[in-house]
């Protein structure tokens, strides 16, 4: 078996923002002091009178993104996760998103595989927290070519952008011929059985599940979610009525995330099982990303497992 | 200050704070304590200091307000609709369903609203972005921002202070409404922040302070501030509820409507007042 490419997500920020910068400045880029580990650092260098570092202080500076914003400028701020989600919640929320302004978030180190860093720094609720301010968009891409066209289509959007980049180099899947578009699911493996619909790095681990169930002589439909918010309506029912059963898979807490936000959908209109895979209700803590995702259950055999529950729930 | 340009200015902050008791009075909630306390400082801004043009409030050129201290939105907008950038009469429409006036300062919706705030201590954050991006982009328009005593308990201030001076945002004056009461009482009682000149120097601003009810003394300010090569804090020592003798330095009139007895005591007041100017 060849190779395969690993790359962190977060790279492909780092380096789209750098390609970006060469192409327009009318933006800037800001940072809270982990511009090394964002990856925005790459931009600094490239392009140091254009970013600012505001220090470790997230609230601040997402406000400062939406006074930028407000005088009708782009500018991208990039923090991990657990603070540009978290801590700074409240300021996305009532600076930034209340008057709908054109800041990008881009948020690294997301989920259980940021690793030894252990749980205070492990975000699985950013996705439950983002989805839930009105006119946010929020993309989680799954690998690096999804990555790189999640960026350029955030400096495109009307209105504010949360995207998620994970920390661990995960598996390239995707090459130069995939399209990528804001509010659009992609169905990657056709199937009637059963739908996983997967978001981040659990596509890839999708992907293997397809195989195990092929195996078993199970057909799943494989889609990959990569637009939190707003989500494709449309890809999910007709994914309902044409397999009658779906499992949702996300490096996130069960509770909120992608999920939630296919159920939501599936209740008010194809009610047919929904199977959750994530993170349970329940802290991370230190330890290697992989053996982590191992331990947390965000494998491709713990996909198979839920897929063959939701097949048993139908009806 | 040219004596008649001086009444000139004190008739106009009189109708803005007739604007402030109408709003509040007909939305029966509100904020007029501190709405009344910067009836001056607003007047100045908007009738003589600031780069602005009612007609065109979306100019990328103008300079910038940011009501940090987003509660004192009828004072906000009794002052935009006295320069002219709505109706006077919407005033009346304060805190309804469907008026553009909303609780706190709405700026898809009212013209002249630079920023949307309300949350304390994400104005002068979003005031400093602005700044920013003036200075970034060679834009070359001056912010102001006035802040609540009270709002300096929040944290996110003094982030936002200590990044203005290391980023030397000269293009950036902050007022400190210093009217000394906040919600819960007296903010020497609640957690009191100063003292606010001090911090503000500690923090590598200029800092002046003035009698914030007084128009040459923030006249003279903001003609100091432009000589200096920092963002400048104002410290106004103002008086909440200033004008309206039974809400002067009164805790209970920060967030309290006038019923309809009141109102008109206050507004037999504050039309004296401005008679007196005639």
């Amino acid at each position: 078996m060849a190779d395969i490419k690993t790359v962190a997500t977060r790279a492909a920020f780092g380096e789209t923002l750098v390609e970006l910068g060469a192409e327009r400045d009318d933006f800037i880029v800001m940072d809270a002091d982990l511009a090394a580990a964002t990856q925005t650092g790459k931009f600094k260098k490239a392009y140091p009178e254009r970013f600012y570092n505001c220090g470790i202080a997230e609230q601040n500076m997402v406000s400062i993104a939406a006074g930028i914003a407000a005088t009708g400028k782009k500018v991208v701020v990039s923090s991990f996760a657990m603070f540009a989600a978290g801590r700074a919640f409240e300021q996305v929320r009532n600076s930034v998103g209340y008057p709908h302004l054109n800041v990008i978030i881009g948020a690294t180190h997301a989920g259980i595989s940021v690793g030894e860093d252990g749980a205070t720094h492990q975000c699985n609720e950013d996705i439950a927290l983002m989805r839930t301010i009105p006119g946010m968009t929020v993309i989680n891409p799954a690998d690096e070519t999804e990555a790189r066209l999640a960026v350029r289509a955030a400096f495109e959007c009307d209105g504010p952008v949360y995207m998620r980049f994970g920390r661990l180099p995960v598996p390239v899947v995707f090459d130069e011929s995939y399209k990528f578009e804001i509010g659009k699911g992609v169905e990657l493996r056709e199937g009637n059985d059963v739908t996983i619909i997967a978001t981040g790095l659990m596509v890839k681990e999708a992907l293997e599940a397809y195989d195990l169930l092929k195996a078993e002589g199970i057909n799943a439909r494989i889609i990959n979610m990569a637009t939190i918010k707003p989500i494709d309506r449309d890809i999910i029912i007709k994914a309902a009525k044409e397999t009658g059963a779906i499992v949702t898979a996300e490096e996130h807490s069960v509770i909120g995330g992608l999920g939630s936000a296919v159920s939501e959908v599936i209740c008010e209109t194809v009610p047919v099982p929904v199977v959750k895979l994530g993170v349970n209700d329940q802290f991370g803590h230190s330890g290697p990303a992989v053996k982590l995702l191992d331990e947390f259950g965000l494998r491709a055999v713990n996909i198979v497992e839920k897929a063959k529950t939701a097949i048993a729930l139908k009806k | 200050m040219e004596a008649t340009f001086k009444t000139q200015l004190a008739k106009i902050a009189c109708k803005v704070r007739i604007g402030i008791i109408e709003g509040v009075h007909a939305a029966k909630a509100g904020h007029p304590g501190g709405s009344l306390s910067i009836a001056e400082i607003l007047t100045y801004l908007y009738f003589k200091e600031m780069n602005i043009d009612p007609n065109a409030p979306k100019d990328p050129k103008r300079d910038r307000f940011v009501l940090s201290k987003g509660h004192a939105a009828p004072a906000l907008y009794a002052t935009l609709a006295e320069r002219g950038y709505f109706s006077p009469d919407e005033l009346l429409t304060l805190r309804q369903i469907g008026s553009r006036l909303q609780g706190h300062p709405d700026m898809k919706n009212i013209p002249g609203v630079d920023m949307s705030t309300g949350s304390l201590g994400q104005g002068i954050s979003t005031a400093v972005g602005m700044a920013l991006s003036s200075k970034h982009f060679g834009d070359n328009y001056n912010v102001y921002t006035i802040l609540g005593d009270g709002e300096l308990e929040e944290g996110q201030v003094w982030e936002a202070a200590m990044f203005a001076a290391h980023k030397n945002l000269s293009n950036l004056t902050a007022f400190v409404d210093l009217n000394n009461l906040q919600i819960d009482g007296t903010i020497d009682e609640v957690n009191s922040a100063k003292p606010v000149d001090k911090k503000f120097e500690a923090f590598g601003w200029h800092v002046i302070i003035i009698d914030g009810h007084d128009f040459d003394a923030i006249e003279a300010a903001l003609a100091e501030a432009k000589t200096v090569d920092k963002p400048v804090a104002i410290v106004a020592n103002t008086t909440k509820g200033k004008g309206v003798s039974f809400m002067e330095n009164s805790v209970s009139w920060h967030g309290t409507a006038p019923n309809d007895e009141q109102y008109e005591v206050a507004m037999s007041e504050l039309k004296a007042a401005l008679a007196a100017f005639n």
